[in-house]
C-alpha cells in the first residue's frame, strides 16, 4: 500500500471542502480552463478564483499553465496517480534491498555468536 | 542448539514503508532482526554494502563500489545493467558518520538537484529500525525526480524489478 502523508491528505481535504472548488474541479474534468473561464462560469472576480485555484493546486489538484498571458488549468489528479505508482515503485527497490541486507545481518549475527564462542574457548 | 537461536524470528519479514512526508522530503523505514551496531556495520563496510545494495534479482551488478565512510569522505558506486550500454555511476561525500546511530551523504550524480540522504539507526529490544530521509533541495527537484524516475538510480530497471517481484512471487519456497 502507498502512504501518504497526513499533510497531503489535508490539503486535499482542505481543497475539498469548498462547493466552488468542487465545482471547479468538475468543471475542470469536463475540459481545461482558464482563470477567467472559470472565473466568468462561477460568477466570480477574478481574484476570488485565483484564490481558489490556488489552494487546488496547493493540494495538487490543478495544475495550472501561463501560456502568453493566459493561465490555463487542469486537473492535476494524473500526476498523483503518477506519483503514487512512483512512490510504490520505490518501496519496492528498497524491499528487495532490505530483503538482501536482512541476509547480510543474519550472517553477521551468526558470525557474532561464534566468534563469542571461540572467546570463550 | 542454544535457546537464543530458537528465538530468532528467521522467517518473518518486516515491512519497508515509503512516504513523501513534505514537499521535499522522502522517507523510507525498515525494521531489521538484529542490532544498530550490525545493521551500521552492513551499511558502511564497501564489502558488505556490495552484498545487498544491488540486488540480483534485478540484474544490476556492481562494476566497484568504494566508500570512505569516515566524515568529508566520498563513495563512488558504479553498476552494470544489461539494458544500460553506458555503466550507471553514483557518487557523493559522507557529511556524517556517527558509528551505530547515524549516516549522512550527498547525492551529488544528478547536480544541484540532488537530495541529501539521512540514515537513523535505532535500536529497540532486538531490533533495529532504519529511517532514511531523503530531503531535496526543492520542491520541483523531488518532482522532478519522480517524474523522470530517477531517484534510487534504477529507473531503467523497474519495469524488469516489476517481472522479477512477479516472478518472485511464483518461485517462493525454491
Amino acid at each position: 500500500m502507498v502512504q501518504y502523508s497526513r499533510t497531503r491528505f489535508d490539503a486535499s481535504f482542505a481543497a475539498l471542502s469548498d462547493a466552488t472548488r468542487r465545482g471547479v474541479l468538475e468543471q475542470l474534468g469536463r475540459a481545461d480552463a482558464s482563470i477567467t473561464d472559470l472565473a466568468e462560469k462561477f460568477h466570480m472576480t477574478l481574484t476570488g478564483m485565483k484564490k481558489h485555484v490556488g489552494v487546488l493546486e496547493q493540494a495538487g489538484l490543478v495544475i495550472t499553465e501561463k501560456v502568453g498571458r493566459v493561465r490555463t488549468c487542469k486537473l492535476g489528479l494524473c500526476r498523483l496517480e503518477e506519483e503514487a505508482a512512483w512512490i510504490e515503485r520505490y518501496r519496492q527497490l528498497w524491499d528487495v534491498r532490505f530483503d538482501e541486507l536482512d541476509k547480510v545481518v543474519e550472517q553477521l549475527k551468526r558470525k557474532e555468536k561464534v566468534d563469542g564462542r571461540k572467546k570463550k574457548e | 542448539m542454544d535457546a537464543k537461536r530458537k528465538s530468532e524470528p528467521a522467517l518473518m519479514k518486516n515491512r519497508t514503508t515509503v512516504e513523501r512526508k513534505s514537499e521535499r522530503e522522502l522517507v523510507v523505514t525498515r525494521t531489521f532482526n538484529g542490532p544498530a551496531r550490525i545493521v551500521f556495520e552492513a551499511w558502511t563496510k564497501p564489502e558488505l554494502l556490495k552484498r545487498w545494495w544491488a540486488p540480483k534479482s534485478f540484474g544490476v551488478s556492481f562494476i566497484s563500489c568504494e566508500a570512505d565512510v569516515r566524515a568529508g569522505g566520498t563513495y563512488r558506486f558504479v553498476f552494470s545493467h544489461p539494458a544500460s550500454a553506458q555503466p550507471m555511476e553514483f557518487f557523493g561525500r559522507y557529511i556524517e558518520v556517527t558509528p551505530h546511530s547515524r549516516l549522512v551523504w550527498t547525492n551529488d550524480e544528478g547536480g544541484e538537484g540532488g537530495a541529501v540522504t539521512t540514515v537513523t539507526f535505532e535500536e529497540r529490544g532486538d531490533e533495529t529500525l532504519v529511517v532514511m530521509h531523503d530531503l531535496y533541495p526543492s520542491k520541483e527537484a523531488l518532482d522532478v525526480a519522480i517524474t523522470s524516475g530517477s531517484t534510487g538510480g534504477f529507473s531503467e530497471t523497474f519495469d524488469q524489478l516489476d517481472e522479477v517481484l512477479i516472478t518472485l512471487g511464483t518461485s517462493v519456497g525454491q
